[in-house]
Order: structure tokens, then C-alpha cells, then sequence
């Protein structure tokens, strides 16, 4: 749930890193951290386990820019990406206006990604949001591994993409960020379908962090539009 | 139309009510500040000494910590806590839940007792839990009235992400 604050003239808006667990959502947030200027994020907070597990969250407040004379701050939260820390899980989603699904490329981990996408789907599910009308995008980290996975498996057992049923959004989207690939598209079968956007990543390095990061808070304020 | 959580919004009147009764709340309990953070963790006001600690940080952890204590409370059998107090040496923080979407918190020192802290309180949370009712019925009631700063920004978002 996005809060427009009149007094101080900021737009604050919440975004969810989600997956399974030691995908790199933190490393995501480190990187953010490190690389914004400090006068425009605020305190990085861990809350984690004495070996560095993610234990209820990761926080980091980011000022990205303004509009209409209004301060755009993103609260970007982690969540853990553990299966028996489900309950906190889900008390990060409350009032979220993004989502950023980070997935681990590596060939074995492919059934944790698709449990950690049936857990989102099901979390979102239980406060009543659809995933498939709100700021979603996916980033496939680590690419820089030798056993990552082609993306278009990543594609197909992720991003298969749902059914648009909205009438005036049956028109071909190409995805911008990838030439030759589209967003909304026709299946040979006649049956409308959209994925969200999706990027590659190497979050340890940073690449592929940012423009994450700015597509998902672009169409978090599109929504807001 | 995207599914989202419900928005709400309140008027410089209702700002103005709100704040009215933090300050007579902490003038009476003497203590030093009090916080309204909604459960999303966002900050809503803050009245009394200004905090010396980072704001933005504090609301999401007692969103947090109040979410965390909700669930506890279901384990037990108990449908919410509505208050939580947490005691230090010097400072001590006394939280309580506003009409389940609100959280009013209270800073004070060894300048006030505990007891004051919470007999003050009451009266001042059911005050705020009806000023908030009144807010969430009349966004419930009329959604489209809230001011949108961003329609029609669409370009100025695009030059943004360039």
C-alpha cells in the first residue's frame, strides 16, 4: 500500500524481494546499498541468524528520483527465503506494492524456485492480492555459473505466463529489454497470455541489479498513475 | 484496475485531531514522544521530542514486531495483543494497536511510571481508534476521493528510469 505523505512531499512505496532460499536477495540489497549515494537511502537493516540466514527480513529505504515535486521512496524488504520461516513470509507481503522474484539459475535449484512461486502465489492469494494485476518482475541470478539452466527453461517453468482476459489488453507487447520476445502475446492455440518482465543477473557482481530494481519501481508508479 | 491493499488518506482536520490528542496524551503521562505507524510499516506522525534515531527504520520494525506478536497471540489462542510494552534501563516503549490498521507508539524515560504511561493511554486510543474509523469509512465509502499526485505523470515517470 503505497502512503503519499503531503507534509513532507514523499510518495513511499513497498517492494518485496521473493525465492527460495540463498538465491540473493539480500546480495541484491547489499549491492543497492553500496551503490546509491548515502544521502538517498537509509539504514540497511538485517534481521538474520548468526550465520547470515535471513531471519524475518532485510530492509532498505531508497530515494529514487522525484515527480511532481514529490520524493519517490522505495522500502525494499527481503523476505527469508527458508521454507519453515513461511509465517514471517507472509508478514512482509502485508500492504506491498511490487514484487521482484529473484530466482536461482543453477540446474538443481529449479524445484526450490518453483516451490518458492507457488508459495508467493499462494501468500499473495491468502490477503487477497492477484500477482498477475500488480508490479511483478523476475530476475534469474546467478548466470555467471557454469550450471545455470538456459532461459528459456527458467522461462517456461516460471514465467510460463497466465491468460489475459482483459479485452483491451489483447494487443502484441514487445518486451523492451529483449529484442525479438514478447510480454503480451497470441499462442498459436488463439489464447492471449502475459509474463512479467524478466532479467538476468549476477548480484554478487551488481549486474542486472539495477535495471531489476528500476522496472519493478517503474511499474509500481505507473500503477500509482 | 490492479488488486492492491486498501488506501486510505486523512485531511489536515483529521491531521490536526490526531495530533491534538498525542500532544495532550504525552503532556499528561509526560512522555517524550509518541509515533503512529501503520501495520505496512510506513510512518504516519510523530509528536513530541524529535527521535534522535532513524524514523523510517523504527516504523518498519515496530510493524513488524506488532505482526510478529499477532501471530503469537493466534498460537495461543488469543485473536491479537493489543498492547506490547518493551522495557530498557533508560527508555522503555509502550505500543498499542488503533483500529487494527495503526500503531501508536509511546516513548519514555524514568521521568514517568509505566502505570501513568498505560492509564493515560487508554482514553487516548479509543479517541484515535474512533478519528480512524471515520477515516477508513470515508475512503471505504468513496475510493475515487482520494487526491492522485501522479495521474497523468506517465512521461515524467519514463524520463525518471532513463
Amino acid at each position: 500500500m503505497s502512503m503519499i505523505n503531503y507534509a513532507s512531499r514523499e510518495i513511499n512505496c513497498k517492494i518485496v524481494y521473493y525465492g527460495p532460499g540463498l538465491g540473493g536477495k539480500t546480495t541484491n540489497l547489499e549491492h543497492v546499498y553500496g551503490k546509491v549515494a548515502p544521502d538517498t537511502r537509509g539504514k540497511l537493516i538485517s534481521l538474520a541468524t548468526e550465520t547470515e540466514r535471513t531471519l524475518f527480513f532485510d530492509f532498505l529505504p531508497v530515494d529514487l528520483g522525484t515527480i511532481r515535486g514529490f520524493k519517490t521512496r522505495f522500502h525494499l524488504y527481503t523476505v527469508p527465503g527458508q521454507v519453515y520461516y513461511n509465517a514471517s513470509r507472509k508478514l512482509i507481503l502485508k500492504g506491498v506494492d511490487g514484487i521482484v522474484f529473484v530466482g536461482d539459475s543453477q540446474l538443481e535449484r529449479m524445484e526450490a524456485n518453483q516451490e518458492a512461486m507457488q508459495n508467493l502465489y499462494d501468500n499473495m492469494a491468502e490477503y487477497g492480492y492477484d500477482l498477475t494485476k500488480m508490479p511483478f518482475v523476475i530476475q534469474y541470478n546467478k548466470r555467471d555459473l557454469p550450471n545455470a539452466s538456459p532461459i528459456r527453461d527458467l522461462q517456461a517453468a516460471l514465467n510460463p505466463g497466465w491468460e489475459v482476459t482483459d479485452s483491451s489488453r489483447m494487443r502484441v507487447t514487445p518486451d523492451a529489454h529483449h529484442p525479438g520476445q514478447n510480454l503480451v502475446e497470441r499462442l498459436p492455440s488463439g489464447e492471449w497470455i502475459e509474463r512479467a518482465q524478466y532479467f538476468e543477473a549476477v548480484a554478487v557482481s551488481g549486474a542486472g541489479v539495477f535495471d531489476t530494481l528500476k522496472a519493478v519501481s517503474r511499474l509500481v508508479l505507473k500503477s500509482l498513475a | 484496475m490492479p488488486v492492491r491493499a486498501a488506501s486510505w488518506s486523512f485531511t489536515e482536520d483529521d491531521f490536526r485531531a490526531i495530533t491534538n490528542a498525542l500532544e495532550r496524551f504525552l503532556t499528561d503521562c509526560n512522555a517524550r514522544c509518541a509515533l503512529l505507524v501503520d501495520r505496512t510499516g510506513q510512518l504516519v506522525a510523530t509528536v513530541g521530542e524529535r527521535p534522535n534515531f532513524d524514523p523510517t527504520a523504527f516504523a518498519t520494525l515496530t510493524a513488524a514486531d506488532f505482526s510478529a506478536n499477532d501471530q503469537l497471540a493466534k498460537l495461543i489462542g488469543e485473536n491479537d495483543f493489543s498492547s506490547l510494552f518493551h522495557q530498557g534501563e533508560k527508555e522503555s516503549m509502550y505500543l498499542a494497536d488503533i483500529a487494527r490498521r495503526v500503531i501508536l507508539v509511546v516513548l519514555f524515560d524514568n521521568r514517568t511510571t509505566l502505570g501513568l504511561v498505560r492509564l493515560k493511554m487508554r482514553p487516548t486510543v479509543l479517541e484515535l481508534t474512533q478519528l480512524f474509523e471515520q477515516v477508513f469509512a470515508r475512503a471505504a465509502a468513496d475510493p475515487g476521493s482520494m487526491p492522485n499526485v501522479l495521474a497523468g505523470a506517465d512521461d515524467e515517470i519514463d524520463k525518471l528510469f532513463q
